[in-house]
């Protein structure tokens, strides 16, 4: 398999939002990566997790993958998953894959945010 | 990221479709159930949420994992189990293409389904179903390189499409999934000259049933395509009076 190239750093604005920053690329190989800033970014209030993709490179169909896996979790823990910064390219995938259906695209973190309040 | 990678993605995906085409009904193919179904994730899916992934280590083939896909998307069907055809599209598995399929099921049924190539590059490529396929999800073929061995790997990601399905499944609709993909990889193990074991993870990650898409019961293939065959009789006999 070939080695995970992304980072991911979590902020929590409020104390009901996570928002997970993600730089690099969404491939099969950041699995535990991803699991694991879910993970923190997921607290005993958190109703929210959004998803910045500002700095997203590559995405792959097993990355997709990952982001199904991703909301059965947050559904179990009852959180809405969001996500902004998605380019065109992306947001066309997003359709394509109906995850546009379960996860709210937003613009701008701004605008995600407010959907989240 | 290279430019060169960028490029390559923007090529690998299919475009976003509302329903689906089929270019044209391929001789031996019933052809129904796939143009008009939309294309469909685990999100619209009924039954839990499974993640199946079956793998081959090709031992002793000098192949890379991009020669490994190249003669998997070109012979794709050839690796498929008897009873069971795959009518490729005519562009071969490319993002975006539609293609057939005819699937044995017991009694002598044939269920009649298809599947939308979803992404497509040099080390994998996948296939997302249409409404009333047995299950929502899709199929990811990949390989790579582990310890320097060329890997074959077949992923699914899925849920039973609706409530029929998923007691299908539940009743030897895994198993027969098992033997499915299991017998493919051998296929293709041994298109490369090895006698491949075939290991096989099952995880559910979901055990919830999505009782909202249980009305998919509709599009129901396997359902579509007995009606359809039970009725091929009358449909032959109608024939000389149909106008055109």
């Amino acid at each position: 398999m070939t080695e995970a190239t992304v980072s991911m750093d979590v902020r929590t604005p409020d104390e009901s939002v996570s928002v997970i920053d993600i730089e690099g690329e969404i491939t099969a190989a950041c699995e535990p990566i991803l699991m694991d800033a879910y993970g923190r970014a997921s607290g005993d209030r958190t109703r929210c997790v959004i998803l910045n993709f500002t700095g997203l490179e590559y995405m792959n169909s097993s990355g997709i993958g990952l982001l199904v896996t991703l909301l059965v979790r947050a559904n179990r823990n009852r959180q809405r998953l969001m996500a902004y910064g998605l380019t065109d390219h992306y947001r066309q995938i997003f359709e394509l894959t109906r995850l546009d259906e379960a996860i709210g695209i937003h613009n701008d973190e701004a605008g995600a945010l407010a959907a989240a309040a | 990221m290279s430019s060169e990678r960028t490029h390559r993605d923007g090529e690998s995906w299919a475009k976003p479709v509302e329903r689906l085409e089929v270019a044209g009904v391929q001789p031996g193919s019933s052809g129904i159930n796939v143009a008009g179904r939309r294309p469909t994730s685990p999100v619209q899916g009924f039954g839990r949420m499974w993640q199946k992934t079956y793998r081959v280590r090709l031992l002793g083939a000098d192949v890379s994992p991009e020669q490994v896909i190249a003669v998997w998307k070109r012979d794709f069907p050839s690796f498929w189990p008897k009873n069971n055809r795959f009518f490729a599209p005519l562009a071969g598995i490319q993002p975006g293409e539609v293609a057939v399929l005819d699937l044995g099921m017991p009694g002598g049924m044939k269920l009649s389904t298809g599947v939308l190539v979803m992404y497509a590059d040099d080390e994998s490529f996948t296939l997302m179903t249409p409404q009333g396929h047995m299950f929502a999800g899709w199929i990811t073929f990949s390989a790579y390189e582990d310890g320097g061995v060329t890997v074959a790997q077949a992923h699914v990601l899925m849920r039973a499409s609706d409530p029929i399905y998923e007691m299908g499944m539940t009743f030897g609709g895994h198993k027969q999934e098992d033997r499915h993909w299991e017998h493919t990889l051998q296929s293709l193990a041994q298109a490369f000259g090895v006698d491949g074991h075939v290991v096989s993870e099952m995880v559910c990650v979901d055990r919830s049933r999505q009782w909202a898409n249980a009305g998919n019961v509709w599009h129901n293939s396997g359902i579509r395509s007995g009606i359809h065959m039970a009725t091929a009789p009358a449909r032959f006999a109608a024939k000389p009076f149909r106008r055109g």
